[in-house]
């Protein structure tokens, strides 16, 4: 097992985590960036890396790479072998990193709920259907509903539309009260993409409803169509595709892998970002959703601070001001509204890798209770999908995650580690 | 209204002992501050096994695993039940004697088990590795998976007219009642502390201490194995020492996956895993099953074994406190024992014919003024 070392170690190269270790470095620290995925740029800026699409990507993008941090790509962090010491698993085995302080900038993902249908193949999350079409996945002349909630909605359908599927319709289940009042907020807030999306769809005629949402989803073998709810009326509709997504939830698990404190399923921090533990910060969507520029703000305060510079400037503090506001109407006028709790049937899979049912979780206590009782959440993704949405449907705390976070070949538990760079070892 | 019996903990120990008292008609009230089955018993690999270290373990085990089998058609899928039966595996010509000397112990509480000869082992478990010396077959020993059985018991408490009380914690006891957290009371005739390792929260003077465990589960889609596998050094390590030790125990789950057991320690008292276990863990393991290297872990965890000095396990009255009774203290084969426990418990407490001997479970054992209590 090869293993390095270094001062700051950020988890996550999305928006955040590139700001965190670019300010790190800028402020005289070591940092060293690791990310799953096999190119820095997280979810927004996917693709990105090598022909950045808008002035915030390619300014982050063209810094990151100017900068000396070193980065690593195509590794997991699944486990903290000590206080300090990172275990990482990719195609290629794992790596153990060393580091005084840690940044972690982990996102968030796309909560799912469950309807009647939603197993079907040709139901996608909304974002993992953007990030198919990103790469390269063929969506043209295909009928797609974009359905669920929330801002995402409306760049999926603009990517989807750009790769030539023909979007029927973006059905938001939120209220157009509350959607008017948000998009007044645009105007003041830094939210450009959402405007930018909203606009060009408008102008390609798709249709957008509020207060509409999927009740169900048929088709045999495959989607065939989906039943919708607009207003007081029913429609079916008939399609190739449903994108849904009910927003997105903070990735939490390392967190409460290493005991920090968590407050509505995201990490408690101060002003430095710092979380509950010494020496560990969160920046970006782990700390609660709020799009890219909370994401950015938030990586370079980390960034700085866990390179001990801690004075924020009146700018930054300001940007900051500003991105929360966004982040605040976020979440206020996208509330889930009611109804959506209750479209499961019984026989609905709400735990997709253990094939648990609504109702047989619905009659337990606890996340922990339905885990015990029915297996829910024992899968492979221990729970990051059906958990989400058993927080919304009942009301259940996140259970703790069991290490490691993403299955590991067992010698990963057995190697010894050899240092990869001796020459920086004290 | 005053309870016939209240019981403390919702483990698998407690679901038992309530389903058994309220089958004997008694007006049953379990209390469990978390959820059912939710501690040790959620820990546990649910290898229903007979051991044999002294004689009133082989009594206790061998008895429970019967009451198992007489169980088993009744218990509902998801709980797992399985005969898998246990083999154990002697690395080398001492450990084989050993097996048969555990056979003999095993015949005389009525358990069968066979001698397996290298050649046969390597038919009965392809994956084992080659060079083993034998080992002793009991094809009667099972596995379950406990908190769903121990959710199971509960619902047939109730089903005979029990109550069954989740998320409510017992603060105290008192004389001839409980003192709940949320300030309540609830009166009772008799008090039955099973609250696992918790014991002493509640009873300062009980010697249960908790011993930790880690256990590893792999994907699925392993090489077969068949039988729950577990070194014939087991018993030296489960019962040797205060140190820490661990030792060969796989089970084979109905899924595919396989679950690796087991270390032990009393020295950490936090729930988290611990890398170097987790590597002498699979090390072991490795070592008796080669093609391990090549799998998956999929999740670690950790668990407590309520463990007495004498690593038996605690079941009837509590001489200290008239009216309270102990079942608790079962350390590595509650899940096996409870049935037993309930069975000699019950007939203790209703005054009925004992199924076998009380006198090595007696608290007593271990009461501030054990002679008094004998004597008395
Ligand atoms: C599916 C999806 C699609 C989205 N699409 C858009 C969009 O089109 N437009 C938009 O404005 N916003 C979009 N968002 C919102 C977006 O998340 C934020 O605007 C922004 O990307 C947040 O930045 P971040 O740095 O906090 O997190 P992210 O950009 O999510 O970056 C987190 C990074 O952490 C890595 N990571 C996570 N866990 C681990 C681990 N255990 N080990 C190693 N690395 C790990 C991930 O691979 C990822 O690269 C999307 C969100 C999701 C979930
Ligand atoms: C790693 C490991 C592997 C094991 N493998 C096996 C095996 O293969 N076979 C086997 O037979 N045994 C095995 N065991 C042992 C077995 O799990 C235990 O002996 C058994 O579960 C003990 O059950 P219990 O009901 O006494 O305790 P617990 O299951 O711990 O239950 C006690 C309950 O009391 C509740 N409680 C505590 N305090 C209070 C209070 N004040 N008020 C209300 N409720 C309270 C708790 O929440 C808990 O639910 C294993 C144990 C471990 C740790």
């Amino acid at each position: 097992m090869r293993e390095l070392r270094t001062e700051i170690l950020v988890i996550g190269a999305g928006p955040a985590g590139i700001a965190a270790a670019v300010s790190a470095e800028r402020a005289g620290a070591r940092a060293l960036l690791v990310d799953m995925q096999s190119e820095p740029g997280g979810q927004v800026w996917r693709g990105q890396w090598d022909k950045p699409t808008n002035r915030q990507s390619r300014r982050w993008i063209a810094a990151l790479r100017q900068s000396p941090v070193e980065c690593r790509y195509g590794l997991r962090l699944v486990d903290f072998a000590a206080p300090g010491l990172a275990v990482f698993d990719g195609p290629d085995g794992s790596l153990r990193v060393r580091c005084e302080r840690l940044v972690v900038a982990t996102g968030a993902r796309e909560r799912l709920l469950p309807f009647p249908g939603w197993t079907l193949p040709g139901v996608f999350g909304a974002g993992g259907l953007q990030v198919l079409v990103k790469n390269g996945w063929p969506v043209a002349g295909k009928r797609v509903v974009v359905a669920g909630s929330g801002p995402l909605l409306l760049a999926a359908a603009s990517s989807l539309r750009a790769a030539g599927a023909q979007v029927l319709l973006v059905a938001e289940q939120a209220a157009a009260a509350d959607l008017a009042r948000f998009a007044a907020r645009l105007a003041s807030h830094p939210a450009k993409l959402v405007q930018a999306a909203a606009l060009r769809l408008r102008l390609a005629g798709v249709p957008y409803r509020s207060s509409a949402w999927v009740e169900r989803a048929d088709g045999d073998e495959q989607l065939r169509s989906v039943r919708l709810r607009i207003g007081r009326y029913s429609e079916r509709l008939d399609c190739d595709a449903l994108a849904v997504g009910f927003g997105l939830v903070p990735n939490i698990e390392i967190a409460q892998l290493l005991g920090c404190t968590l407050a509505d399923g995201a990490v408690v921090v101060d002003e430095q970002q710092h979380s509950s533990v010494a020496g560990i910060y969160f920046a970006g969507e782990a700390c609660g959703i709020g799009g890219v520029d909370q994401a950015l703000i938030q990586g370079e305060i980390a960034g700085r601070a866990a390179a001990g510079s801690a004075r924020l400037s009146f700018g930054l503090r300001r940007a900051r001001a500003r991105s929360e506001r966004f982040a605040r109407a976020l979440d206020r006028h996208f509330t889930l509204r009611d109804e959506l709790r209750h479209l499961a049937a019984a026989d609905t899979v709400l735990c997709r890798c253990e094939n648990v049912g609504y109702g047989a979780a619905q009659v337990c206590r606890s996340q922990r209770d339905a885990r015990l009782q029915t297996r829910l959440g024992m899968g492979h993704c221990q729970g990051r999908v059906c958990g989400a949405a058993c927080a919304f449907l009942f009301g259940w705390d996140a259970a703790t995650p069991r290490p490691p976070l993403a299955p590991v070949p067992l010698s990963c538990f057995t190697a010894s580690p050899t240092e990869e760079n001796p020459q920086e070892s004290p | 209204m005053t309870h016939d019996a209240i019981i403390v903990g919702g483990g698998i120990v407690g679901c038992a002992i309530a389903e058994r008292l309220a089958r004997a008609g008694l007006a049953v009230c379990l209390l469990e501050r978390d959820v059912l089955g939710g501690a040790a018993t959620a820990a546990s690999m649910g290898h229903l096994v007979v051991l044999d270290d002294d004689t009133a373990e082989l009594s206790l085990s061998a008895y429970s695993c019967a009451r198992w089998r007489e169980l088993a058609p009744q218990l509902p899928a998801t709980a797992e039940y399985r005969r898998t039966g246990t083999l154990w595996i002697a690395r080398d010509a001492a450990e084989m004697d050993e097996a048969a000397r555990k056979r003999e112990r095993l015949a005389s509480a009525g358990v069968d088990g066979e001698l397996v000869s290298p050649a046969q082992l390597a038919l009965l478990e392809p994956a084992l590795a080659p060079g083993l010396a034998g080992g002793l077959r009991v094809v009667a020993d099972a596995v379950v998976y406990p908190p769903v059985a121990a959710a199971w018991l509960a619902r047939r408490a109730v089903a005979a007219g029990a109550q069954v009380r989740c998320g409510v914690e017992v603060r105290a006891i008192g004389d001839g009642d409980v003192l709940l957290a949320d300030g309540g009371r609830l009166r009772a005739r008799h008090v039955i502390v099973a609250n696992g390792c918790a014991v002493p929260e509640l009873l300062a003077g009980v010697p249960v201490r908790k011993r930790k465990g880690h256990l590893l589960i792999t994907t699925r889609a392993q090489p077969a194995v068949n039988h729950q596998l577990v070194e014939l050094g087991y018993m030296q390590s489960a019962h040797g020492g205060d140190g820490e030790s661990v030792a060969f125990n796989v089970q084979p789950r109905p899924t595919g996956q396989l679950l690796l057991g087991s270390t032990r320690q009393f020295d950490d008292l936090g729930c988290g895993v611990a890398p170097r276990l987790l590597r002498r863990l699979v090390a072991r393991a490795q070592e008796f099953l080669p093609a391990l290297e090549r799998m998956t872990a999929l999740r670690a965890w950790t668990g407590f074994r309520p463990t007495t000095p004498d690593h038996r396990p605690l079941i009837g009255a509590w001489p200290a406190r008239p009216g309270v009774w102990l079942a608790c203290g079962h350390e590595g084969l509650g899940v096996t024992t409870a049935l037993g426990t309930a069975d000699l418990l019950a007939a203790q407490l209703l005054d009925l014919p004992l199924p076998f001997d009380a006198r090595p479970y007696a608290p007593a054992r271990f009461a501030p003024d054990a002679e008094l209590a004998h004597a008395g």
